[in-house]
């Protein structure tokens, strides 16, 4: 029996500032695959995790650029993609948010409008059909139909970004990536709306690949996690496993969270100058 | 190079030369600009006259070297006065608030409304024609453009957490006003005197036509226009020449007034 | 149970309103708001955004002067209206939430360190600027740059050195590792950790993290809409 082929593979994606051969290397040969599955890319800021993304996206600001020996979403070589190969297919099958929402909306044009607009840029659809979806989606993102009138600073962080989900599936995209979704929320939110994000996902058989550097977030609601330290994964395991990984950026990662009960303890820091060792 | 940082070179190249032109051009003019020579009038360019002669036998290169001068002193006085001025009172006007800020502002208000020109005009025609009256008035029109935009950076910047710092750490006063808050008004204050001054170049060049400049014989490119003006059809290099070097200098400015953000704006 | 006599050093925060706009727009930001920090302890306040602690931490550093209420910092009870001066002034000071803010982009590390200090006519500022800068973990290299060229991390410790300069006997934390990776997190709480019995000072941290009060404070207050809720010692904290 074989397995069903995974949603996004990644084959030695490399992430340069520049194309000469001094350019500095901030990501270097990344490699994994995403299935229908939660896949979360957890580091520090610096790692490369964001940049990671972006590149997957093709959304790298000049003059990075992005290199790999395999990019594939489905069946699609994103590595061949033109713009307008790439507007057609952002926001239909492959959504990204990110983490504030403020970024995503369009300040002087209301919800209702931009959601409607989402659907109409990717199908034909009757207004009817089109009120419908839309209705339907604000239901599963636990909104109501107030929002559509409202404009973009008019919503609460935790409202916003519901409604930046609710306009990136409404064309059934198969992969969500989610760029530190819930770092701009409150703290009482964030649980909130990742799991939110975790419902949706998996009742609609989606791929989610998570960024976040909140690892007790990822150990929760993932599935796999990869460990990325200075544009190289250097951990892999599945996410309930991480608090008793061996590897020790990640114990160090895992046990530097304060709490009540390190009080008056010296928090692990990690080294900066800590060694990466080549595998094998 | 990008399309804006070679624009940005290219003001600053010309604004170096032009510096250079006026502080320098006793040693650069290859004629002293007054000397007439009546029989050599209205020559066009050759190898004695790289841009041929005026019509009085002087040399229009060497006046053209020369007639950067008044416009060079012009740009230096009026920017030396208007930018402090405007600057202080707005970073006061901002910061006090209260009756000291409604005072200010009143005041920037009603002499914003004075025409620059009409007022430079009667200036010249109440103390005599020469560009350091025309300065009066170019100052006393100009600062409060700055005043104002020191004013609203300044407010801004009133609740921003490093000014709030300061103040805690008991810096207050002037120390605060100039060495905290007046280097942000800086980036802002640069654009606008860049388009100002090509705005005051062009003034003075229309004082100059006016003849209202300095006193003739003195070099200066406005009156140079105007007198190549009355030839123009037959001798045309002795308009064009000042005039092309007014157009050079007033883009120069507006080539530097669109600088690209300071790379403070994105860490 | 303490003596209800004010002790010299304790901060005592009786009915403090503090109201933004007028009329019907008018919102209570902090409603009669009853609060004792005895001296010297590590005192933590947490709760969501727009429950008014920032507002009451910019209260007390006298920043925000719009209050009514009773407050006594040590032996200075705070007049209305009246922004701090002399002694009271240089006793509290403040480390913000936004390393990115809260230092000046166009001076210097070293200007950042020396300029509170010439004010203050304190001798030999320049020494005393890197050796704050050393106590708090920098190298002295970084005195010649500026806050873009630092790290978050860095900044906020440079924050953390300015803010103690001139020996507060109040400190008061504005969020300050919630712009900070949890590495650089880590390495703020450890400093101000090894910091405390080096600067004997009373201090005040404000955090929406939970975690980052319980491994600091010795006791904390739960706020909602401006209001105390709920009041944790040592052994309840040590629950979180």
């Amino acid at each position: 029996m074989t397995a069903p082929s995974p949603l996004l593979v990644v084959r030695e994606l490399s992430v340069r500032n520049g194309s000469s051969a001094a350019a500095r290397t901030i990501v270097d040969r990344l490699s994994f695959s995403v299935h229908a599955e939660r896949v979360a890319l957890v580091g520090e800021s610096g790692s490369g995790k964001s940049l990671t993304t972006r590149a997957i996206m093709g959304l790298l600001p000049a003059p990075l650029m992005a290199s790999a020996a395999e990019l594939r979403f489905d069946a699609t070589n994103l590595l061949e993609l033109g713009p307008r190969d790439w507007a057609v297919l952002r926001g239909s099958r492959l959504a990204l948010v990110l983490q504030d929402p403020r970024h995503a909306l369009n300040p002087v044009q209301s919800v209702g409008h931009q959601l409607d607009e989402m659907v109409r840029l990717h199908g034909a659809y009757s207004r009817a059909e089109r009120r419908e979806r839309i209705e339907a989606m604000l239901q599963a993102v636990g909104l109501t139909v107030r929002v559509l009138g409202l404009l973009p600073q008019q919503l609460s962080g935790g409202i916003g970004q519901r409604v930046v989900l609710a306009m990136m599936l409404l064309n059934g995209p198969q992969l969500l990536i989610a760029d530190e979704p819930t770092s701009a929320l409150d703290v009482a939110l964030r649980d909130q709306v990742l799991e939110l994000i975790c419902e949706l996902v998996s009742t609609r058989g989606m791929g989610l690949l998570l960024i976040s550097h909140d690892l007790q977030q990822v150990a929760r609601y993932c599935d796999r996690a990869l460990v990325m330290y200075s544009g190289r994964i250097v951990d892999e395991c599945a996410a309930a496993a991480l608090p008793h990984s061996t590897h020790p950026y990640t114990r160090a990662l895992w046990s530097c969270r304060p709490s009540g009960r390190t009080y008056g303890t010296e928090l692990p820091v990690l080294d900066p100058n800590w060694q990466i060792e080549e595998p094998g | 190079m990008s399309a804006d940082s070679a624009a940005r070179r290219f003001g600053v190249a010309v604004l170096i030369a032009w510096l250079l032109l006026g502080v320098m051009a006793p040693w650069l003019a290859p004629y002293n600009p007054l000397l007439q020579r009546i029989a050599d009038r209205l020559q066009p360019a050759s190898a004695l006259h790289w841009l041929g002669t005026d019509g009085l036998g002087r040399d229009v290169l060497s006046r053209l070297i020369y007639g950067a001068r008044p416009t060079l002193g012009l740009v230096v006085l009026v920017g030396a006065l208007m930018v402090p001025i405007g600057l202080t009172l707005g970073i006061l006007a901002g910061y006090c608030g209260g009756w000291i800020d409604r005072v200010l502002s009143g005041t920037t208000n009603i002499v914003m409304a004075f025409p620059q020109l009409v007022l430079a005009l009667a200036f010249v025609g109440l103390l005599g024609p020469g560009l350091v009256h025309a300065a009066f008035a170019l100052v006393l029109t100009g600062w409060p453009a700055y005043a104002r935009l020191a004013r609203v950076e300044t407010q801004q910047l009133r609740r921003s957490d490093y000014i709030a710092a300061a103040q805690m750490l008991g810096i207050v006063g002037p120390r605060l006003l100039f060495g905290h808050v007046l280097p942000a008004c800086i980036p802002a204050m640069r654009v606008r005197l860049a388009l100002d001054m090509a705005g005051i170049i062009l003034a003075a060049a229309a004082l100059g036509f006016l003849g209202l400049a300095e006193r003739p014989p003195t070099p200066e490119w406005g009156s140079m226009v105007a007198d190549g003006g009355k030839v123009v059809f037959d001798q045309w290099w002795l308009a064009t020449a000042p005039g092309a070097a007014i157009l050079l200098v007033s883009l120069a400015f507006n080539c530097l007034a669109d600088a690209p953000r300071e790379q403070a704006d994105g860490v | 149970m303490r003596a209800t006599q004010n002790q010299g050093g304790d901060i005592q925060i009786r009915d403090l309103q503090v109201e933004f706009g007028a009329g019907q727009r008018a919102r209570r930001v902090l409603d009669a708001l009853d609060l004792t920090v005895v001296d010297g302890e590590t005192f933590g306040i947490f709760g969501p955004s727009g429950c008014g602690k920032s507002t009451l931490l910019r209260v007390l550093a006298g920043i925000e002067l719009h209050w009514s209420g009773y407050i006594r910092l040590f032996e200075h009870t705070l007049e209305l209206r009246t922004s701090y001066r002399g002694s009271l002034r240089r006793a509290v000071q403040m480390v913000f939430q936004d390393p990115y803010a809260s230092l000046h982009p166009r001076h210097t590390i070293e200007r950042v360190l020396v300029e509170p200090l010439q004010v203050h006519r304190i001798p030999r500022p320049r020494r005393v600027a890197l050796e704050a800068l050393e106590e708090v973990g920098l190298p002295a290299t970084l005195a010649h740059r500026y806050p873009q060229q630092l790290s978050g991390g860095q900044r906020q410790r440079v924050a953390i050195a300015r803010a103690l300069l001139l020996k507060p006997r109040l400190l008061l934390l504005d969020e300050p590792t919630s712009a900070l990776d949890l590495s650089a997190q880590a390495g703020i709480l450890n400093l101000l950790n090894r910091l405390k019995p080096r600067h004997p000072m009373t201090l005040i941290l404000v955090s929406h993290d939970r975690g980052v009060i319980a491994h600091l404070c010795d006791r904390a207050a739960q706020m909602r809409n401006g209001r105390i809720e709920q009041l944790l010692d040592r052994a309840e904290l040590s629950q979180e």
